[in-house]
C-alpha cells in the first residue's frame, strides 16, 4: 500500500530539466554552452542556480554582468515563484528539457523583482509560511517556533534536505484533533490567461455541514471559468506539481500533502494542450 | 365514592386489591387508543385524551373484587378536600383536576392534598401522594389515596412544596399502591399534525400471551401495546438480538434510556445512539457493565442483557457414580449403610442422580449429554474414569490397589447460557410470598473487589417498599445469579447505587444517604450502614451515583452535588461540593466519568475534565448524538413538543394537570407515548385529516422510528388488510369517543374541550399555562430532535481522558452510521483521487526524470548535523551518568544513499574525547525508560555481543522523542527500510512490551554461512504489547499486558515516531493496563504477635517480591514515566499459594515457602498489594475485541504453497482458558470476523498451529494435546488428543512450525540457588544498579528466579511487575527446558516422545522452515544483562531438525519472538556474497565495528 507520506517525498524530489542558454545578445568572449540542470521544482530559481550564472559568468566580461534573470519564451520568470509553479504554468505542454534563457542585461524591471541575494528569498519564503499559517492556525503555529526552528525550514529548502525541512514543516501541517482540518486553506490559483497574478481568497476545507470540500468546491468557488461545464468539453488542466488530481480530491488532503514548501497549494490553470 | 382512579397504563401486572370503586362500569379497563386525527386538524387537541381514560376507569372500578389490572396508576383524590358542594361526579372531576396544579396557586385543594401527605417514590421519579385520609378511610376503601405525578412535575412546580410533603410516614399501603410506567411514558403525546408515518414493514410476529393467566388483559387503551408486548418469555421470536449492540460493545457502550422506555447505547467510536432493538420491552432502569447490562423494565421484572462473545458462558455439572467392592460381584451398587448415595456431588454427601440435575433457567441449553471424565490430575486415566480409594472419603488414586475398597468416577455434562445479546428475564425460582416487590432501582457494580475484571458482579435493587436487595451469586459465568436477599436498611430506601469496587451509597425516603460500610471481598454485600445527612436539609437527596472513589448526588432542587475525600477507607466521605447544573440524575461510569440527564433539556451530559487528579470535572457538555434512527426519517427531525433553543419540554405537572383541570369533564388521563401514539394514529372509522399531512414535521416520526414502532404505525394507517401480527380486535375504538392526546399546545386553547370545566379553577389553567410553561410552546415544531433521556448508565463505557469522542458534534448526513474502524483496506485509502495522484506522481517522475538522471542536480547534497545535549551512562568504572555533546552527522554518498554518524563527546580527566557510531551499524535502538530517565539504548551488532549498549539519556520526553526518531530515521534511511515491514518480517518484543520488527535476508536461514542474528536490524514499530504472532501473509497479532487482542493495521510508526518516521493512516490509540506489587511483610513477636517491626536482618517490611528493595505504597512509582496510576492499592488475594481472608501468607522465615493459612510454625507472613497503572500509546494496532487473550498462534505458511485467498488459520487461547478459533482471517480482513469455541474440559494456557493444521495445545495442568482433523474445511478439528508431558514436567508453551513440534515445560528444578547470599546482593546491588532500575529486573532474575509454581518471586523478578490476573503470563516468562517431539509424522502427527534439547529458555517460536528462535533466560559467557536474548538455533536441517547449538542475537531484555512469517530461504548463489548484508540490500556491506571509546575489559559491572 502506498502511503501519504510517499506523496510528500514525490513532491520533495520532483525534478525538472532545465537547459539554460544564454541569451543570444548577450555578449561573450567565447561561445557559451548551454548548462543542463535538474531543478528542485519546490525549490527557488535564483535559490539553485548558483552553478548556471558560474557558469555563464566564464564566459562573459566582468563588466558585461548585472543581475542574473531568466526567461521562458518570452516571458521573464518570477523567481519568487516556485519552480514547479513557473514550469507548470508557462511550459508543462512543451517538451523536456525546459528551455530556460539566461540574461544579464536589460531587467526588466516592470515584471521581476529583484533578488539581490539569498537572504532576500528567506525573506520572501518566510513571508509566505508565516502567511500561510496565518490561514491555517491564525499564525499560533509559526509564532510558537523558535527561531532556529524558521532557520531548520529553510536550510532545510536552501540544502535540499527533506527530513531537515518536515522535522518542522510537519508541526505546520497539523491542525486540532477536533476540527476537521484548517481555518482556510492557504493556496494561490495562477491563470496564464489573465493579467491578474493570481486568486487568493479565504476558503475553509471543511464546509459548514461537515463535509470536506474538495479542490472542486475550491474553484466553483472562486475560479469558475477554470471547471469545463458538466457536458461540455474539458478546456483547461488544473495542475498542481505537475500533476492533475481529480476535482474530488479534498482540499484539506491536498493542502497538507502537494503544497510547495513555503506552505501554499499552487494551483495552475492552463489551457488543454490542443494535440 | 370520591375516589377517582386513573388507568395511565396497561403495562404493570401488579394485582390491584381492593379495588372497590363506587362508579359503574364494565370490567375491563376499555379505554380507546383509537382516535382520529381529523377531530382536531389543528393538532392542538388533548382534552379529550382524559376523558377516554376515566371513563372505564370509572366503569372498571366498580364491580372488580380483585383486579389484576395490567397496569395501572391510581390517583385518588379525597374529594372532601376539595369541592365540598359538588355532586360525586363533579367533585371527582374537581379533585382530579386540582390535585396537580402547582403549588404555588395556593387552591384550598392544593394545600390540603399537601398537608400530610406522603410522598412515595415510584419508578423512574414518580411520586406517589397519600392522604391521610386515605389510610383513616381504609376500612372503607382500601386503596389508598394516591396522587401520581412525575417527580420533575413535583420539583418543578415547587420543591419546598414537595418537601412539606412529608417524607415521613410509613407506606403501609404501597402493596395497594399501584405502580406505574416510567416518566417516560408520561411525556405529553407529540403533536400530531404531521403526515402520516411511511409505510414501513410489517413488524415481526410475537407470540402474544397473558403474562400470567390471572392477569385481566387491558384492552382498548393500550390494545395495540397488548399485542407487542408480550411477556419476553413468550416471546421466542425474538430473533438474533441487537448485533449492533453486540458489536458496539468492545468500543464501550453508554447505556441510555429514552424517555419512552426505550434502550439505547452510544459507543464511545460511535456517533449515533443505536436502539437495542429487537426487545419489545420498556425499560425504566438500566445498570451497566462492560460485559453486560441490567435492567427492570416496565413490567417490572429484571431482565440482564448479556452481551454476545464468541466464548459461551458454560458451566460444568459434575456428579460422581460411587462404587464399593464387594466379594461377590467386584464392584457394584452395594454400599454399607453408613455409605454415601451412588450418585452423588464430590463430597458424597448429596443425592446427585444424573437426571436429576436440572438447568437452572431457561435461559440455558446443554451442550451434550453426561460423559465420564477419563483425566484424573491431567494424567489419562484408563478403565472408564475410575479412581479407588480404601474408603469414602479418602484420597483416590487412578490405579487400583489390593487394598481399593471403593471407587468412583466424575461424570461431566456442561451446559450454555444461551440468551446473549437479548434481554434475558431473571427467572424467580423463590417461593413468591419470598419474593421482593417490584423493584424501583437497581444497580450493579462490584467487579473490581476481586481480581477478575469481568467476573464477580454486584447486583443490588431497591423495591417499592424501600426494602433493599442483593442478587446472589452473580457472575460471568453465572449472569443471572441465584436468588435476591434482603438486606436490613435502617430506612426506607428510594434508589441505589453500587460502585466497581466498594462503595455502595442509598438514597433514603427521608432524604439522607446510607452509605454501606464493610463491603470487602469476603463479604460483598457489607456489614453496616452509616447515614450521611443531605448537603442541606431542606432538600434532601433524591438520587445518588457512586463510582470507585467519587459520590455524586442529586438533591431535591435537582441540584448536583460532589461528595469530598470519598474512598474505600471513608465511604462516607467528608463534604458535600456543590456543582453546577441542574440534573435529573447523574450516573458515574468507569474511570469515575459522570454522565447526568439535564432537567431542562433531558439531554445527557458528559462531565468532562474527569481525571485521577480532578474528579469533579470541569464541565458539563451536552452529547448531541442523534439517534441513529433519527437520521433515517430526513424529512421527520422534528421536536418533541420542544421549542427552538434550550426550551425544556419537561413534562411538566404544570401542563399535565392545567390540562386535566380542562379536560377533566369527560376523563383525564396522563398519556404515555405509547398510548399517545396510538391514540394518534387514525383510527380506522377517522381518515387522516388532510391538514396533518401538510403539517410541517410529524414528531411521531422521530419517535416512532426511534422506538421501532413505525412499522405498526405504517401497518395501522394502511388498514386491515395488512394485519399486525397480534390476533386480538383493536377494541375501543368504537366503544370510547375518539380522544386526541394532550399537549402543551392544548393549553393554548383550553376552550377545545367541549364539556371543559375551565372556569371551576380558572388561576390554575391561568398559572399553568402562563406560569409554568413559558419556554417553547410557541414553537412547538421546532427543527431540534433532540432526544428526551430518562436515565443513562456508563458503567460499561470507558472513556479516557484523551479520548476524541464524537458526541459532541452533530454529525453531517454523509458519515457512516457506525464508525466502526475497519481494518480492511480503508475506503479512503482506495479513493480514485488519491489512486490518480500517486499514479500521475509516479507518471510525472518517470516523464521528467527518466532521461535526464544525468543532468547534473541543482543542489549539491551536503552535510546536517543536528547537535544536542544529552547524558551517557559510561562505558567504564564508575558508571554513572555523564553529560556529553552529541553530533548527528548525515551526509548523502554519490549514489544518493545517505549515512549517518553519531559523535558522542565526553570530557574525562579535563580532556575532551568522543566516541562514535555509524548509524548503519545499528542494529537497535531501545527505549528505556524508567521512573526517573528518558533515555534509550543504542546497540550494534559489536555491543550486543558485548551486551553493553551505548545508553544515552535525555533531559526531557520530547527530547529523546526527537533523538529517538532522528536516529531512527537514519539507522533505516541508512539500510533503505521504509515503509511497513514486508509479510516475512521477525517480530520481537521487549519486557518493557516495546515491539520491534526485522526484515529477514536470506541468510538468515542459511544451511551454511548463516548470518549471525546480532547483525539482524530491527526497528521499533509503536504500540505496546506482551505477545506478538505474525504469518507469512502479513497478519500479525498482538496481546497487550491487559490481554487485549490487537491485529497489526499495516502502517508503521505510531508512539514516539511521529511525522515522516509513521505512517498517515492506520495509526491508532493503543492503551494498556498492568498492576505493579508490592509486599507487606511482618514478623511474629511474642508481645504483639504479628507485627511490622522486624529482625534487623529481615526485609523491609514494604518491599518488592524480592525483599531486597524498600517499596512502599507512597513510594511506588509506576514502571516508567509512560505509566500513570489508575487505581490505588489494594490486597491481591490471588498469589499463588493462596492467602487468608486479609490476604497474608505465612512461611516459617523469609523468604520461604508462602501458604495462604497460618500454622503454629509460622514466624513471619506477608501480602501482596497491587495497584494498577495504566500506558496509553498509539501504533499500527486496532483492537480485536471483545475477547481477552492469553495466547495466539498463527498458521505459518511455507513459500512453497501458495495459499493466497485462502483464510487463515488462526487460533487462540482466551484470558479464562477457553480455545478459539477465529474465521475469516485474511489478508484483506486481518481480524477475521468471528470466533469460533473449541470445548475442553480444563483451561488451557498456549495453543500452536503448525503449517500442515497440526494444532497442538497446552493445558493449564501443564500437559500437551494435540486437535485431531484440522482443516481448513474443518477449521475446529474434532476432538483432543491427550500428549502426556515430559516426566515430572509442567508445560508451558508449545510452538510448531513445517513438521517440528518444540514445548517449553516450567521447569520445577531451576538451578539458580534461592537467594543469594548478602555479600552478593551488596555486590550487585551497588547504588549505581539501584539507580539503573531499568536493568533491575533481569539482574535479579538470575539469582532470585525460583520455581514459578512456588512463589511469584520470579515473575515480579521478571517484569518488575506483572500483570496478575493472568495465570499464564508469568509461568511464560520464566525459564524453562526446551523439547522436541520425536516421531511426528503425517500419519502419527502426536509424535512419540519428547527429546530434551535444552534449558533456560523463556520462550520458543518454530517457522515455517522449521527454523528455531527462542528467547535464552541467560545467554552462556555474557553478563547477566543477557537476560531474554533472542537465539536462534544452528544446524537445524531435515535430518536433524533439533539442531546444533544457539547463536545469540540481541538481548537482554527480551521477552518474545515470532519467527512464524519467515519463510524466506537462502538462495544459494548468493549466500556467500550478501552473508553480511542483512535487509537482502546489496551493497550495504558490514563494516568492521569501528567503536571507538573504552576498552573493553573496563566494561560491565556485572561479574558472571
Amino acid at each position: 500500500m502506498t502511503d501519504d507520506k510517499d506523496v510528500l517525498r514525490d513532491v520533495w524530489f520532483g525534478r525538472i530539466p532545465t537547459c539554460f542558454t544564454l541569451y543570444q545578445d548577450e555578449i561573450t568572449e567565447r561561445e557559451a554552452e548551454p548548462y543542463y540542470l535538474l531543478l528542485p521544482r519546490v525549490s527557488y530559481l535564483t535559490l539553485v542556480t548558483d552553478k548556471v550564472k558560474k557558469h555563464f559568468q566564464k564566459v562573459m566580461r566582468q563588466e558585461d554582468i548585472s543581475e542574473i534573470w531568466f526567461e521562458y519564451e518570452g516571458t521573464p520568470l518570477k523567481w519568487h515563484y516556485p519552480i514547479g509553479l513557473l514550469f507548470d504554468l508557462l511550459a508543462s505542454s512543451s517538451a523536456l528539457p525546459w528551455n530556460i534563457t539566461v540574461h544579464f542585461k536589460s531587467f526588466p524591471e516592470k515584471d521581476l523583482l529583484h533578488c539581490p541575494s539569498k537572504d532576500a528569498i528567506e525573506a520572501h519564503f518566510m513571508s509566505c509560511v508565516k502567511e500561510a499559517d496565518a490561514l491555517k492556525h491564525k499564525s499560533q503555529v509559526i509564532n510558537e517556533m523558535q527561531k532556529k526552528d524558521h532557520k531548520q525550514l529553510w536550510m532545510g529548502l536552501q540544502n535540499d534536505r527533506f527530513d531537515q525541512f518536515w522535522a518542522i514543516n510537519r508541526k505546520l501541517m497539523e491542525y486540532p484533533a477536533e476540527e476537521n482540518g484548517f481555518r482556510y486553506i492557504p493556496f494561490r490559483i495562477y491563470q496564464t490567461t489573465t493579467e491578474r497574478p493570481f486568486i487568493q481568497k479565504l476558503f475553509r476545507p471543511v464546509a459548514a455541514d461537515g463535509q470536506l470540500h474538495t479542490l472542486g468546491d475550491l474553484l466553483k468557488e472562486v475560479c469558475p471559468s477554470a471547471i469545463a461545464p458538466e457536458d461540455g468539453e474539458k478546456k483547461n488542466q488544473v495542475m498542481i506539481h505537475g500533476i492533475e488530481p481529480m476535482l474530488e480530491t479534498p482540499l484539506q488532503w491536498l493542502s497538507e500533502h502537494l503544497s510547495y514548501p513555503d506552505n501554499f497549494l499552487h494551483i495552475s490553470i492552463i489551457p488543454q494542450p490542443t494535440d | 365514592m370520591n375516589q377517582r382512579l386513573f388507568c395511565l397504563s396497561s403495562q404493570w401486572s401488579w394485582p390491584v386489591r381492593g379495588f372497590r370503586g363506587h362508579h359503574g362500569g364494565g370490567k375491563s379497563w376499555s379505554a380507546s387508543s383509537e382516535r382520529g386525527e381529523g377531530e382536531n386538524p389543528s393538532g392542538r387537541k388533548g382534552n379529550q385524551v382524559q376523558a377516554t381514560v376515566l371513563q372505564p376507569l370509572r366503569r372498571a372500578v366498580a364491580g372488580v373484587p380483585a383486579v389484576t389490572a395490567p397496569a395501572l396508576v391510581l390517583i385518588s383524590i379525597p374529594t372532601a378536600g376539595v369541592a365540598p358542594g359538588l355532586p360525586p361526579e363533579e367533585m371527582e372531576r374537581g379533585a382530579g383536576a386540582s390535585l396537580p396544579s402547582r403549588p404555588a396557586d395556593g387552591t384550598a385543594l392544593a394545600s390540603e392534598l399537601v398537608r400530610g401527605t406522603r410522598l412515595a417514590h415510584l419508578p423512574s421519579g414518580f411520586l406517589s401522594l397519600a392522604t391521610p385520609e386515605s389510610e383513616q378511610n381504609s376500612g372503607l376503601l382500601p386503596p389508598p389515596r394516591h396522587a401520581v405525578l412525575t417527580a420533575s412535575q413535583v420539583w418543578r412546580n415547587s420543591p419546598e412544596e414537595v418537601k412539606a410533603l412529608g417524607l415521613c410516614a410509613p407506606r403501609r399501603h404501597l402493596d395497594t399502591c399501584l405502580h406505574l410506567r416510567p416518566p417516560a411514558l408520561l411525556l405529553p403525546p407529540p403533536v400530531a399534525t404531521g403526515p402520516p408515518p411511511p409505510p414501513h414493514p410489517p413488524p415481526r410476529a410475537l407470540p402474544a400471551a397473558p403474562s400470567s393467566p390471572s392477569v385481566q388483559r387491558t384492552q382498548g387503551w393500550r390494545a395495540g401495546a397488548g399485542r407487542r408486548r408480550a411477556g419476553p418469555e413468550e416471546t421466542t421470536g425474538w430473533g438474533p438480538s441487537s448485533p449492533r449492540a453486540a458489536a458496539a460493545m468492545p468500543n464501550s457502550v453508554l447505556w441510555a434510556v429514552d424517555l419512552f422506555g426505550k434502550v439505547y447505547t452510544l459507543s464511545t467510536a460511535g456517533q449515533y445512539w443505536e436502539l437495542c432493538r429487537d426487545s419489545p420491552l420498556e425499560f425504566k432502569r438500566v445498570s451497566a457493565t462492560t460485559q453486560c447490562c441490567w435492567g427492570i423494565a416496565c413490567d417490572n421484572q429484571v431482565y440482564v442483557f448479556v452481551c454476545a462473545s464468541d466464548v459461551p458462558i458454560r458451566r460444568r455439572e459434575e456428579a460422581y457414580e460411587n462404587q464399593r467392592w464387594n466379594p461377590v460381584g467386584g464392584f457394584c451398587e452395594k454400599f454399607l449403610p453408613s455409605d454415601r448415595w451412588q450418585w452423588s456431588d464430590v463430597s458424597g454427601l448429596q443425592h446427585r442422580p444424573l437426571d436429576g440435575v436440572a438447568l437452572p433457567s431457561r435461559h440455558w441449553e446443554w451442550e451434550s449429554d453426561w460423559y465420564v471424565d477419563e483425566n484424573f490430575g491431567g494424567e489419562p486415566t484408563e478403565k472408564g474414569g475410575w479412581t479407588y480409594a480404601i474408603d469414602f472419603p479418602a484420597t483416590y488414586t487412578r490405579d487400583k490397589k489390593w487394598n481399593s475398597c471403593v471407587r468412583r468416577r466424575r461424570w461431566i455434562r456442561y451446559r450454555r447460557y444461551k440468551s446473549r445479546d437479548t434481554w434475558a428475564k431473571i427467572p424467580s425460582k423463590e417461593d413468591p410470598k419470598q419474593l421482593p416487590d417490584p423493584f424501583n432501582d437497581l444497580s450493579v457494580g462490584g467487579w473490581e473487589i476481586t481480581d477478575e475484571p469481568v467476573g464477580r458482579l454486584s447486583v443490588w435493587a431497591v423495591s417499592l417498599q424501600g426494602k433493599v436487595w442483593y442478587r446472589e451469586d452473580v457472575s460471568h459465568p453465572n449472569p443471572e445469579g441465584s436468588s435476591w436477599s434482603l438486606v436490613d436498611t435502617p430506612g426506607e430506601a428510594v434508589q441505589i447505587s453500587c460502585g466497581p469496587h466498594d462503595l455502595l451509597w442509598v438514597t433514603l425516603w427521608e432524604g439522607q444517604a446510607l452509605v454501606r460500610e464493610g463491603i470487602n471481598r469476603n463479604s460483598p454485600k457489607g456489614s453496616s450502614w452509616s447515614i450521611v445527612e443531605p448537603p442541606a436539609s431542606e432538600n434532601g437527596i433524591v438520587h445518588v451515583s457512586v463510582g470507585v472513589g467519587v459520590v455524586w448526588a442529586i438533591t431535591k432542587d435537582r441540584k448536583v452535588w460532589f461528595r469530598r475525600g470519598v474512598n474505600s477507607h471513608n465511604p462516607c466521605g467528608t463534604s458535600w461540593i456543590e456543582m453546577v447544573g441542574d440534573m435529573m440524575m447523574v450516573n458515574v461510569g468507569l474511570n469515575d466519568q459522570v454522565w447526568g440527564i439535564g432537567c431542562e433539556d433531558r439531554a445527557v451530559y458528559f462531565r468532562q475534565g474527569v481525571t485521577q487528579s480532578e474528579l469533579s470535572g470541569k464541565t458539563w457538555k451536552a452529547i448531541v448524538a442523534s439517534r441513529e434512527s433519527d437520521r433515517s426519517h430526513s424529512g421527520s427531525s422534528s421536536s418533541l413538543l420542544r421549542g427552538h433553543g434550550s426550551a425544556p419540554l419537561v413534562p411538566s405537572a404544570g401542563c399535565f394537570f392545567g390540562d386535566e383541570v380542562r379536560g377533566s369533564g369527560e376523563s383525564c388521563a396522563p398519556s404515555d407515548t405509547d398510548a399517545s401514539l396510538e391514540a394518534d394514529r387514525p383510527g380506522p372509522d377517522q381518515p387522516v385529516p388532510a391538514e396533518s399531512v401538510d403539517g410541517p414535521r410529524n414528531p411521531r416520526d422521530s419517535l416512532a422510528s426511534g422506538t421501532g414502532r413505525t412499522p405498526e404505525l405504517a401497518v395501522e394507517v394502511a388498514g386491515p388488510a395488512t394485519q399486525t401480527p397480534g390476533p386480538e380486535p383493536r377494541p375501543g375504538a368504537a366503544s370510547t369517543p375518539a380522544e386526541l392526546p394532550w399537549t402543551n399546545i392544548d393549553l393554548k386553547e383550553p376552550k377545545r374541550a367541549p364539556s371543559h370545566s375551565a372556569v371551576s379553577f380558572p388561576e390554575t389553567t391561568g398559572l399553568s399555562s402562563l406560569g409554568l410553561l413559558p419556554l417553547g410552546l410557541e414553537e412547538p415544531y421546532g427543527a431540534d430532535d433532540h432526544p428526551l433521556w430518562a436515565w443513562v448508565s456508563g458503567g460499561g463505557c470507558a472513556v479516557e481522558a484523551h479520548a476524541v469522542l464524537k458526541w459532541f458534534t452533530v454529525q453531517s448526513g454523509l458519515s457512516p452510521p457506525v464508525q466502526t474502524l475497519s481494518l480492511s483496506i480503508m475506503p479512503a485509502q482506495t479513493a480514485a483521487w488519491r489512486k490518480q495522484i500517486f499514479q500521475q506522481l509516479t507518471e510525472r517522475t518517470k516523464r521528467e526524470l527518466e532521461h535526464f538522471r544525468h543532468y547534473e542536480q541543482a543542489v549539491e547534497q551536503s552535510v546536517w548535523v543536528k547537535t544536542g545535549a544529552l547524558q551517557w551512562w559510561c562505558d567504564w568504572k564508575p558508571h554513572k551518568w555523564v553529560d556529553v555533546r552529541v553530533a548527528l552527522e548525515q551526509f548523502t554518498g554519490l549514489d544518493g544513499a545517505r549515512d549517518s554518524i553519531l559523535f558522542i563527546y565526553y570530557v574525562v580527566h579535563e580532556e575532551k574525547k568522543y566516541i562514535h557510531v555509524f548509524l548503519n551499524e545499528v542494529t537497535v535502538l531501545v527505549p528505556v525508560l524508567n521512573e526517573t530517565k528518558h533515555s534509550f539504548a543504542l546497540y550494534t551488532s559489536e555491543r550486543t555481543r558485548q551486551r553493553w549498549p551505548v545508553h544515552l539519556a535525555a533531559a526531557t520526553e520530547q527530547d529523546m522523542n526527537d533523538w529517538l526518531a532522528l536516529l531512527n530515521l537514519s539507522c533505516c534511511e541508512s539500510r533503505r527500510v521504509h515503509g511497513r515491514p514486508s509479510p516475512q518480517a521477525i517480530w520481537s518484543i521487549t519486557c518493557k512490551g516495546d515491539i520491534f520488527v526485522s526484515e529477514p535476508s536470506p541468510d538468515l536461514e542459511a544451511s551454511e554461512h548463516m548470518l549471525p542474528c546480532d547483525q539482524m536490524f530491527w526497528r521499533q514499530m509503536g504500540g505496546h504489547l506482551r505477545v506478538v504472532e505474525a504469518n507469512g501473509r502479513g497478519v500479525v497479532w498482538g496481546i497487550g499486558y491487559d490481554h487485549t487482542a490487537w491485529v497489526y493495521t499495516g502502517g508503521y510508526g505510531g508512539g514516539c515516531f511521529q511525522g515522516l518516521a509513521s505512517s498517515t493512516s492506520n495509526i491508532y490509540t493503543q492503551s494498556d493496563v498492568k498492576c505493579v506489587y508490592i509486599y507487606e511483610n511482618q514478623r511474629w513477636n511474642p508481645v504483639t504477635g504479628y507485627s511490622s517491626r522486624g529482625l534487623p536482618t529481615d526485609r523491609y517490611m514494604w518491599s518488592d517480591a524480592s525483599g531486597l528493595h524498600e517499596c512502599t505504597k507512597a513510594g511506588t512509582k509506576p514502571p516508567s514515566l509512560q505509566w500513570t496510576w489508575v487505581s490505588d492499592w489494594s490486597v491481591d488475594f490471588s498469589v499463588p499459594g493462596g492467602t487468608d481472608q486479609e490476604g497474608w501468607q505465612y512461611a516459617s522465615d523469609f523468604p520461604a515457602s508462602y501458604h495462604g493459612y497460618k500454622t503454629m510454625k509460622d514466624f513471619v507472613r506477608r501480602r501482596c498489594w497491587a495497584r494498577k497503572c495504566k500506558l496509553v500509546t498509539s501504533g499500527p494496532w486496532l483492537e480485536v475485541a471483545p475477547i481477552a487473550l492469553g495466547d495466539v498462534s498463527i498458521i505459518p505458511e511455507s513459500p512453497s504453497t501458495d495459499r493466497s485467498g485462502h483464510s487463515i488459520a488462526l487460533w487462540a487461547v482466551s484470558d479464562k482458558g477457553d480455545v478459539l478459533c477465529r474465521l475469516g482471517v485474511s489478508e484483506l480482513n486481518p481480524a477475521g470476523s468471528s470466533w469460533l469455541h473449541v470445548g475442553t474440559d480444563q483451561p488451557f494456557t498456549s495453543v500452536s498451529i503448525g503449517a500442515c493444521h497440526q494444532v497442538w495445545a497446552v493445558a493449564r495442568d501443564g500437559s500437551a494435546f494435540y486437535r485431531g482433523s484440522v482443516s481448513p474445511a474443518q477449521p475446529a478439528g474434532d476432538c483432543w488428543y491427550h500428549i502426556p508431558s515430559p516426566p515430572k514436567q509442567r508445560l508451558k508453551q508449545v510452538s510448531v512450525g513445517q513438521t517440528s513440534v518444540y514445548a517449553l515445560d516450567e521447569n520445577e528444578s531451576t538451578t539458580v540457588p534461592a537467594q543469594p547470599s548478602r555479600a552478593i546482593l551488596r555486590l550487585r546491588w551497588s547504588p549505581a544498579w539501584r539507580a539503573e532500575s531499568w536493568l533491575r529486573p533481569r539482574l535479579f532474575s538470575s539469582w532470585v528466579g525460583r520455581s514459578p509454581s512456588k512463589c511469584g518471586d520470579s515473575r515480579l523478578c521478571l517484569h518488575g511487575q506483572t500483570p496478575k490476573w493472568v495465570p499464564t503470563l508469568w509461568a511464560l516468562l520464566s525459564p524453562g527446558n526446551l523439547w522436541y517431539r520425536q516421531g511426528v509424522t503425517p500419519s502419527y502427527p502426536q509424535g512419540s516422545s519428547w527429546e530434551h534439547v535444552s534449558n533456560n529458555v523463556c520462550r520458543v517460536s518454530v517457522g515455517p522452515l522449521d527454523q528455531v528462535w527462542i528467547i535464552a533466560n541467560k545467554v552462556p559467557g555474557s553478563h547477566s544483562l543477557s537476560r531474554g536474548t533472542v537465539c536462534h538455533r544452528t544446524g537445524v536441517q531435515p535430518r536433524q531438525p533439533k539442531g546444533q547449538g544457539w547463536d545469540y542475537g540481541i538481548g537482554g531484555g527480551w521477552d518474545h519472538i515470532t519467527v512464524r512469517a519467515n519463510a524466506t530461504r537462502a538462495l544459494r548463489s548468493r549466500s556467500q556474497e550478501t552473508a553480511t548484508g542483512w535487509s537482502g540490500e546489496p551493497g550495504l556491506p558490514s563494516t568492521p565495528s569501528r567503536v571507538a571509546g573504552a576498552p573493553h575489559e573496563a566494561r560491565g559491572p556485572v561479574c558472571c
